[in-house]
């Protein structure tokens, strides 16, 4: 009973925000600043099934990320696929990478999982800097929108904003799906007790290696769409520094939440685009030079970020706000973070 | 004989030190992981970026207080080291009791912090630091010219690592050191000052890595990224090895630097990659690593 209740309040927020998503190019939104937050959120989505809902904390992510952005983009240009081909090729091949890569690293858990998982990311970033198709340092250029189906062209902005809206509507509820499944059950089980998981029967390799491929394949999906959107894909999308910016997005979102990783890109992507701004005012109200550069080091800010997070504020935007909405609803203790 | 395999002798030998050179960096920064990794069981993702610190530290030290060499192979280390302890005490101790991964998640950032920090000043452009006099030039051994600074770097690491590896095996305080390892809380309660004992632990690892950088100084470009890609190189280094042992980490570091170095003789594509193709290949053969045990 609480569940189906507390499972339709969840779809009253949803359908909420798509709505306001919806209207926003209406009220003066930049579509394509919007349509990349879309893609980074599903991105960071696809983490969140991870880290948020069966403990593995992937440092290797931009490695679907990127890999797809050039599957997506090489097929859509080169090969002459069609817009909807293209992404599915795209998600394709995030999911293979995933399963090569998770088959070696759920060989180990914990810490060993990250720093694996990030050398094989790293090992697959040098491949994309010599292959010729990545044009290297140039990136791939030039990747056509296409049409929807061969009807509706996806020149305009507004007509691909609909198309990504609906495909991050896709990608979200196949993750609220999962999460809500049976199958998702058992991830948290091997979240909180790995052993005790065993201990029941389940072949926790599997269902991890399930979830990883699941993972890639997704933020395989978003890569392709970033692509869509951009209309290039760079080195930038494979490089370890993505991994640990869709990581920081989950975290100050949330982890283990549902719109967490949403809020968290959100903030994350609006940040690298206003850092510079920000640190141009800081230099000229305070007066200390040094601000002025900060534009070129966002690490700083996203590292401070970081730090701030993981001492202090570790549920993140949507999880504070959940446990204070529970205080103050004085439905018991808050649920800890996870 | 002054080929082998096709290859001239010298350029085989020129990469075979090359090799041990990059083995020996490898060494002091996976045995510095591993020693914190024992008793702090956190990864300290910023070891890259305090390596690079000591490298900063050498070049300022010449550049603005005219410090030579000699002095800031030694300076620069208590200053990292210094750093990591203050790290340790405000940042690091309030997560021992969470998920490890935090710990991971904590000093990532603190890299982001630390390089953006130094890129903020230095940009991203290569700094010059030259080679101390005494160590400039280079010697014949008849069968090759070996350059002097380079041999240093080597029998530098040497000593230090095999110096760590007898502290710690050999010594009442290493004593201490593997017994706060095994039970932490048994080894306090016969009275000995663990908290401290973890501030330290962490200073002394991240001072190793300051060393290395200082090494490093002379012969790589000096610039705030120069860690950023050598600590996942590590990281495969680490995994490859396990962290159960000392010594394993040393021989690891040296032997996977020798393979890198002859890659780049007989296949140079993929010198950059053949680390992390050996760390697949053991994931597969051997998941624990080469001298690690399963925690």
């Amino acid at each position: 009973m609480t569940m189906t209740k507390s499972r339709s309040r969840d779809f009253q927020i949803y359908g909420l925000l798509l709505a306001v998503v919806a209207v926003l190019p209406w009220l003066g939104a930049y579509p394509v600043f919007v349509m990349k937050v879309m893609t980074f959120a599903l991105f960071a989505c696809a983490f969140n099934l991870l880290i948020g809902f069966t403990g593995l904390l992937s440092f290797g992510h931009a490695a679907f990320l990127g890999g797809a952005a050039y599957a997506a983009g090489h097929a859509m240009k080169e090969w002459g696929f069609p817009t909807e081909l293209g992404l599915l090729f795209g998600t394709l091949v995030g999911a293979l990478l995933g399963l090569a890569m998770g088959y070696l690293a759920i060989k180990r858990s914990g810490i060993y999982f990250s720093m694996i998982t990030l050398a094989l990311a790293q090992m697959l970033y040098f491949f994309f800097l010599q292959a010729p198709f990545t044009y290297g340092e140039d990136g791939l250029q030039g990747v056509p929108r296409g049409s929807l189906l061969g009807i509706i062209p996806l020149s305009s902005d507004l007509a691909l904003y609909y198309f990504v809206l609906a495909v991050f509507v896709l990608g979200f509820l196949i993750i609220y799906r999962t999460v809500h499944s049976p199958f998702g059950q058992v991830l948290k089980a091997i979240r909180e007790n790995e052993a005790r998981a065993t201990s029941l029967g389940y072949n926790t390799a599997r269902f991890k290696l399930l979830a990883f491929v699941l993972s890639a394949a997704l933020a395989g999906l978003a890569g392709a769409t970033k692509t869509l959107v951009l209309g290039f894909a760079t080195l930038t999308d494979a490089h370890w520094g993505t991994s640990g910016l869709v990581i920081l997005m989950v975290l100050v979102g949330g982890m283990g939440t549902m719109l967490g990783p949403i809020v968290g890109a959100l903030v994350v992507v609006a940040l690298e685009n206003k850092v510079g701004d920000i640190g141009r005012f800081l230099a000229e109200t305070t007066g200390v030079e040094w601000f002025a550069g900060l534009g070129e080091a966002v690490t700083v800010v996203t590292g401070l970020i970081f730090v701030i997070c993981v001492l202090a504020f570790r549920r993140g935007l949507v999880g504070e706000l959940a446990a204070w909405w529970q205080r103050r609803r004085g439905t018991g203790a808050a649920p800890a973070a996870s | 004989m002054t080929e082998i395999f096709g290859i001239p002798i010298q350029a085989f030998l020129g990469q075979l030190l090359l090799g041990l050179v990059n083995g020996s960096f490898y060494a002091i920064l996976s045995l510095g992981l591993a020693v914190i990794f024992g008793l702090l069981n956190v990864i300290n993702f910023a070891h890259g970026a305090l390596y690079m610190m000591g490298a900063m530290f050498a070049w300022m030290g010449l550049t603005f207080f005219g410090l030579n060499y000699w002095v800031m192979l030694v300076l620069a280390p208590l200053l990292v080291g210094a750093f990591g302890v203050v790290v340790e005490k405000l940042l690091l101790r309030h997560l021992y009791k969470l998920d490890h991964l935090y710990g991971l998640l904590l000093t990532f950032g603190l890299t982001l912090l630390i390089e953006g920090f130094f890129r903020s000043f230095f940009g991203v452009s290569g700094l010059q630091y030259s080679v101390p006099e005494q160590l400039q030039g280079a010697t014949n051994l008849g069968f090759m010219i070996l350059p002097n600074y380079r041999a240093w770097v080597v029998v530098a690491s040497l000593v230090v690592c095999f110096g760590t590896w007898y502290v710690i095996e050999r010594t009442k305080l290493g004593a201490y050191l593997r017994a706060g390892t095994e039970n932490a809380k048994l080894t306090q309660a016969f009275g000995i000052n663990v908290p401290l004992m973890v501030t330290l632990t962490y200073g002394f690892g991240v001072a190793l890595a300051g060393f290395a950088g200082v090494l490093a100084a002379p012969i790589l470009q000096v610039q705030p990224l120069m860690g950023s890609n050598l600590i996942i190189v590590v990281f495969a280094v680490v995994v490859i090895g396990g962290m159960g042992s000392i010594m394993g980490s040393i021989v690891t570091g040296l032997a996977l630097g020798v393979i890198e170095g002859l890659t780049k003789v007989f296949y140079p594509e993929a010198s950059a990659t053949v680390v992390f193709l050996i760390m697949a290949i053991v994931l597969l053969l051997r998941p624990a690593g080469l001298f690690g045990k399963e925690k």
